[in-house]
């Protein structure tokens, strides 16, 4: 299958602010695949690129095969969009709304206009203007959801909903999948990422720092050890890829990457293991890692590879909780 | 007060706000009066030369309903008689601007919810608003005090003008504080207090040119008129002032008193439902925008038919505005055939129509350019994006936008004309060719009105962030030209960059077709300028 979605080397500044620094975004057809990165990363510019609404500086886009920019028309009939802060006409009812999205995009499915909006409880006779922020993004995602289209973008289209139709959203999605249409979800909530998603990309500061399946990005983070010992364990702190290592008496923590995972337990079986406790790398953790230094007065994490020593080392017990 | 808390602060946001618009704002209207005094001292320097001024005034019907009677003939009566109602629109059209800016349209974006979930006071957004837009007429008022004395004006005077000129802005910051509550939206209360002014311009008009036993004591009702009445460089009736001040703490008193009653966002037209489901029209970007459209036009057009009978039915009584020994002395002049008498009377009232409809054309301009600019404010507000991620291509979005724009100005133009011809028959007599008369002189001014929208859309299309601020500029400098060009005598040069300098002057002129075509170009020119430039740009 080709890709739905190919972004490459893609390059955008806004005068002096770089908002895209080199990004690459492969989506698969067929696949759901999760767009991750803190605020300000540069999510809604490349799916604004692919819109057509903004030029690149550099790079190649590809969406469904064709040019984002010279073909947007026709490749939007094909595509459908959920803005991250959706704004509707004020005096349009709800029900306005759905319609007009799904004919401009080419017509939408009236049975499942009506089933979604049944399973979202949204009441299409109220104007936009008395809508909430979660109600105006179920009215974009009804719009986007009743039309027959090969690919959905949905910027954080569940930051206003609560968890109920949360729920609904994700059993949506996987209804979509199963469909086989292609999903680019960009998102804050990991456990939405997590449960829906085949795969992840996490940009950071308009690049690309990690894409693969959950499972590769598993493998390439770190694993959190906490062991009761029968006696000491010698060289814990020699080992390769241990980090954050506490040893209180007989207690052992540390965070260990999980490729060296196999050198530690034989350390630790040596010395005679009473209990263990081995928490698998949460995408919360992989996601604060790369995020760390993002923030007021942090460093700069780029050069945390996926198993190398970095700014993760000082925070380890914080993120698991 | 607790429901006063931080008002100052609020007070000190919005004048950093508004500090490039507070300032334009005094600079446009302190300039406007004082390139009037400059222009009059230069133009009648003695009194014999203003007397005769003053007689030509006094005879000029459409003179009158533009600017009101002339009170006595000093230089400073003079001054008094150009700006009294054109200045008491710029006063409080600013007012109406800084009101709904700070108080309705704030709380639309939601940023007042904001700054509302701090410890900020209940009153203290409202009466902020009002604190900024006072001390702005004020500092207005002030300003022009200082440069009009200085200019020559003898104080006394100058102080009654720009005393009411300042209490008519509180009026209208009054007037616009009780649409803001009324409304729902920052436009329609500003479509609602701009349509009160308009009518207040009307009023006076219509009382100004009324002869003997008409309808005078209409001026009275306009706040406008206020301006005029005081008599500011005759013998001043300083008690004037208390109706626009009274009026303010009325209005004033009345919105605060709404904003207690009512809920954050709400209006006071109760909400009704809307359908469950689109009209079966509602299918292409053209349907999309004469449904964002249609209301605003619909108000407009049922207001061009009463403006339009109501300058109709005016031009009755321009005659009467001649004493029969004036039009005998003219009849004389003219040689003293008695059918001159009615040909001199149709010339007047050929040119106090024609008056009337050039300024129907800058009326209809501001349409033009206002539903232009909904191209922006639908980007900025971020609702283009939907549309434009359908199967809709920015040509076609920006298109339908343009021709609603086009066809509505049309529709202003004609629906003004047709008012007026009604009016006028009804009145006067006459038939279908006279109604078909002044439906042309409507629709004559399209070409001008349509390089106005022509430049909305260029700019839009090349320069979204100047559009806003360029295309009002160009309406002001258009208004401004008509309003000053003879009195400063500007160079025909300069005069020509304005597109209504070029149009026939309707009824009664002969139509040449030259200017008209190449207005229509440039307005079509800059139109597929600005889709042009809009198909290349990024959209924010």
């Amino acid at each position: 299958m080709s890709d739905a979605i190919d972004v490459t080397e893609l390059r955008k500044s806004y005068g002096n602010v770089v908002a895209l620094d080199g990004l690459d975004l492969t989506v698969a057809a067929g696949e759901v695949h999760g767009f991750l990165g803190p605020n300000g990363a540069g999510k809604t510019t490349t799916i604004r690129i692919l819109l057509g609404l903004l030029h690149s500086d550099g790079g190649t886009a590809r969406l469904l095969g064709g040019d984002p920019w010279s073909e947007a028309t026709e490749l939007h009939r094909r595509l459908a969009y959920v803005p991250g802060d959706v704004s509707l006409w004020p005096n349009f009812s709800g029900g306005e709304v759905i319609d007009l999205l799904g004919r401009l995009r080419g017509g939408l499915d009236p049975a499942r206009r009506a089933s979604l909006l049944e399973r979202f409880e949204l009441d299409p006779t109220v104007k936009a203007r008395a809508y909430s922020k979660g109600n105006r993004q179920k009215v974009a995602l009804i719009a986007a959801l009743a039309s027959d289209v090969e690919l959905l973008l949905l910027d954080e289209p569940t930051a206003g909903l609560d968890p109920l139709m949360e729920a609904a959203f994700r059993s949506c999605i996987e209804e979509e999948r199963e469909g086989g249409r292609t999903v680019l979800l960009s998102s804050h909530i990991l456990s939405e990422v997590e449960a829906l998603c085949d795969r992840v990309t996490i940009i950071r500061r308009g690049r690309t720092v990690e894409s693969g399946s959950l499972a590769d990005l598993r493998h390439l983070t770190r694993t959190s050890i906490a062991a009761e010992l029968a006696g000491p364990a010698e060289g814990l702190d020699r080992l390769p890829g241990v980090h954050a290592l506490q040893v209180e008496g007989d207690r052992v923590r540390c965070e260990v990457d999980t490729d060296e995972l196999d050198g530690l337990l034989k350390v630790l079986t040596a010395a005679g293991v009473r209990s263990l406790i081995s928490q698998p790398p949460t995408l919360e953790q992989l996601f604060l890692r790369h995020y760390a230094g993002d923030g007021p007065g942090g460093g700069d994490a780029e050069g945390t590879g996926p198993a190398g020593e970095g700014t993760g080392d000082t925070e380890p017990h914080g993120v698991r909780t | 007060m607790t429901t006063l808390n931080d008002t100052g602060a609020l007070t000190r946001l919005a004048l950093r706000r508004d500090r490039v618009m507070l300032i334009s704002w005094m600079y446009v209207l302190t300039a406007f009066v004082a390139a009037t005094v400059y222009g009059f001292k230069k133009l009648y320097a003695t009194a014999a030369l203003r007397e005769a001024f003053a007689s030509t005034v006094a005879h000029n019907p459409s003179l009158l309903s533009l600017y009101g009677p002339l009170f006595g003939h000093s230089l400073g009566s003079l001054v008094a008689w150009r700006d009294a109602a054109v200045g008491g629109v710029g006063f409080g059209l600013m007012s109406i601007f800084i009101v709904v800016r700070h108080t309705r349209a704030d709380e639309e974006s939601g940023r007042l919810e904001l700054v509302g979930s701090t410890a900020v006071g209940r009153h203290a957004a409202l009466v902020s608003a009002l604190l900024v837009a006072c001390l702005a007429n004020v500092a207005v008022g002030t300003l022009i005090t200082v440069v009009a004395i200085a200019l020559g004006l003898p104080a006394t005077g100058t102080i009654a003008m720009t005393a009411a000129f300042t209490a008519g802005g509180l009026a209208f910051t009054g007037i616009a504080a009780v649409a803001a509550q009324v409304a729902q939206t920052g436009r329609t209360a500003r479509g609602l207090a701009s349509g009160i002014l308009g009518a207040a311009f009307l009023l006076r008009a219509v009382g100004d040119s009324a002869g003997q036993g008409g309808p005078r004591w209409l001026t009275w009702l306009s706040p406008l008129g206020w301006n005029e009445v005081i008599r500011a460089f005759g013998s001043i009736r300083w008690w004037v002032l208390a109706l626009p001040l009274g009026t303010a703490l009325v209005l004033v008193a009345t919105g605060a008193m709404l904003a207690v009653d009512r809920d954050y966002d709400a209006g006071m037209l109760p909400q009704r439902p809307g359908p469950p489901a689109a009209a079966a029209w509602l299918r292409s970007p053209l349907a999309l925008a004469w449904r964002l459209q249609r209301a605003p036009l619909i108000a407009w057009v049922i207001g061009a038919l009463i403006y339009g009978v109501v300058i109709g039915a005016a031009a009755k009584g321009i005659g009467g505005l001649l004493t029969s020994h004036e039009v005998r002395k003219v009849i004389g002049n003219l040689g003293g055939q008695p059918g001159i008498a009615n040909a001199y009377r149709a010339a007047l009232t050929n040119a106090y129509l024609a008056a009337t409809m050039s300024f129907t054309g800058l009326i209809a301009s501001g349409y033009a350019i206002s539903t232009v600019l909904r191209l922006h404010s639908e980007e900025s507000e971020q609702r283009a994006d939907a549309v434009l991620a359908t199967g809709t291509g920015r040509i076609a979005w920006g298109f339908s936008h343009l021709l609603i724009a086009v066809a509505g100005t049309l529709a202003i133009l004609t629906t003004a004309g047709l008012g007026a011809g009604l009016g006028f028959v009804y009145r006067s007599g006459g038939g279908g060719a006279e109604i078909g008369r002044l439906v042309g002189a409507g629709v004559a001014q399209a070409p001008a009105a349509l390089v106005m929208a022509g430049i909305a859309a260029a700019l839009f299309g090349l320069w979204p962030g100047a559009s806003t601020a360029g295309s009002w500029s160009a309406l002001g400098i258009a208004v401004l030209m008509l309003l000053l060009g003879a009195i400063l005598k500007l160079s025909h040069w300069v005069l020509d960059i304005s597109p209504f300098q070029h149009l026939p002057k309707l009824p009664g002129s002969p139509v040449h077709a030259a200017p008209l075509v190449w207005l229509a170009v440039t307005a079509l020119a800059l139109g597929v300028a600005g889709l042009a430039g809009l198909r290349r740009r990024d959209l924010s």
